[in-house]
């Protein structure tokens, strides 16, 4: 527990979570996770900085979109299997009829010099939000028992390995994640 | 899309891809390469135009990036398609995250969750920066698009650290600004 725990409050029904999903989910051009940190953080406070973290560290390590799981996760933990049901029938429904919509109209979009630049230009938006979702989180892990020096090792090498040496995710999560895990473990309290 | 599949081919369409379910730690994008490999060069069901389409058009709307397996599914084979690809990749996923989670809520306290969760954490940071990073590289390295794309990437990242300004508004700010000057 910490200061940032204070506050906190649960969903009320499976009702609430599709509505939240779905919510969250229609924000999310180019990436649903920046608005999720938003809405689950920040304005529902149904999660802290270091839970949603958490969650997402989680998320990210099982196969399967990282969005989709940790709704599956958040809404089964509240209302098992109907609020897993509900977070990730909110998460999906609304967006698949409007990509089906959008798949059908492509061949008119599709010349259009005004529809690209748009596209570029939301792209471009898409990559700050996520970046600033990350510089959001840095700071829970100023209580993270690994130590400042290991976490940021950890999370430049994992930057660096993605971002400029692009090697394939799983090696990335295996070479880096089982080191990390391990040196965590002899850093916990027993 | 009228190129509707036989049952058989139908069958494997959904097989690969609850098999690529299990397969794709880290999102159903970094399944792509294999998507493609699959459909267009080993079947021909799709071509490698329609393959990027899709994957373009699931990128412009809002929603779970994920979705981009439906619009294959649906130039693969229509309705039928959709829905083989998107339970394919859906199902195997949602079963194994639930019954892990289950087990390690009832161990949320055992020193091998807490050393997983804290020592993934910093990975998991690493890895966003890295995807914002991987999003925005493509444009920097346009010398047409790389002053708009550094400019909106920088308002984006300082009015998220500022204000409590929805990342729809962002968006929308970023339509406008490409249509204008990225074209």
């Amino acid at each position: 527990m910490n200061a940032d725990d204070a506050g906190l409050v649960a969903p009320t029904s499976p009702r609430d979570l599709f509505l939240s999903f779905n919510r969250l989910a229609l924000q999310g051009f180019g990436g649903v996770l920046p608005v999720a940190q938003v809405e689950l953080v920040e304005r529902k406070r149904w999660l802290s900085r270091a839970q949603f973290l958490e969650l997402l560290s989680v998320s990210q390590v099982l196969p399967g979109p990282n969005i989709v799981n940790l709704a599956l996760i958040f809404g089964d933990r509240h209302f098992g299997w109907r609020g897993a049901l509900a977070a990730i029938g909110g998460l999906m429904l609304a967006p698949l009829a409007i990509v089906m919509a959008l798949t059908l109209l492509y061949a008119r979009f599709d010349e259009w010099s005004v529809v690209a630049g748009a596209l570029r230009g939301m792209g471009a938006v898409a990559a700050g939000l996520v970046v600033a979702t990350g510089l959001k989180l840095v700071g829970t892990l100023r209580s993270n028992a690994m130590g400042p020096i290991a976490c940021a090792l950890a999370a430049l090498a994992a930057f660096g390995l993605i971002a400029i040496v692009r090697v394939p995710l799983a090696a990335v999560i295996f070479g880096l994640g089982v080191p990390a895990v391990a040196w965590a473990w002899w850093k916990l309290p027993r | 899309m009228s190129s509707a599949l036989s049952a058989p081919e139908l069958l494997d369409l959904l097989g690969h891809f609850m098999l690529l379910s299990l397969l794709a730690v880290g999102g159903a994008i970094t399944a792509a390469s294999d998507m493609q490999r699959y459909l267009v060069a080993e079947h021909g069901w799709i071509s490698d135009a329609q393959f990027t389409a899709s994957i373009a058009i699931a990128q412009a709307a809002p929603g779970p990036n994920v979705l981009f397996v439906a619009v294959l599914g649906w130039n693969v084979a229509g309705l039928p398609g959709m829905v083989a690809t998107l339970a394919g990749i859906l199902l195997p996923s949602t079963l194994l995250t639930l019954s892990v989670t289950r087990w390690t809520a009832r161990h949320r306290e055992a020193r091998g969750v807490r050393a997983f969760t804290t020592g993934m954490a910093p990975l998991t940071l690493g890895l966003l920066l890295a995807t914002g990073w991987v999003l925005a590289d493509p444009l920097v390295r346009d010398p047409d698009h790389r002053a708009a794309t550094l400019g909106l990437v920088a308002v984006t990242i300082a009015v998220m650290l500022r204000t409590r300004l929805g990342p729809m508004w962002l968006i929308a700010l970023g339509a406008v600004v490409g249509g204008v000057a990225m074209r």
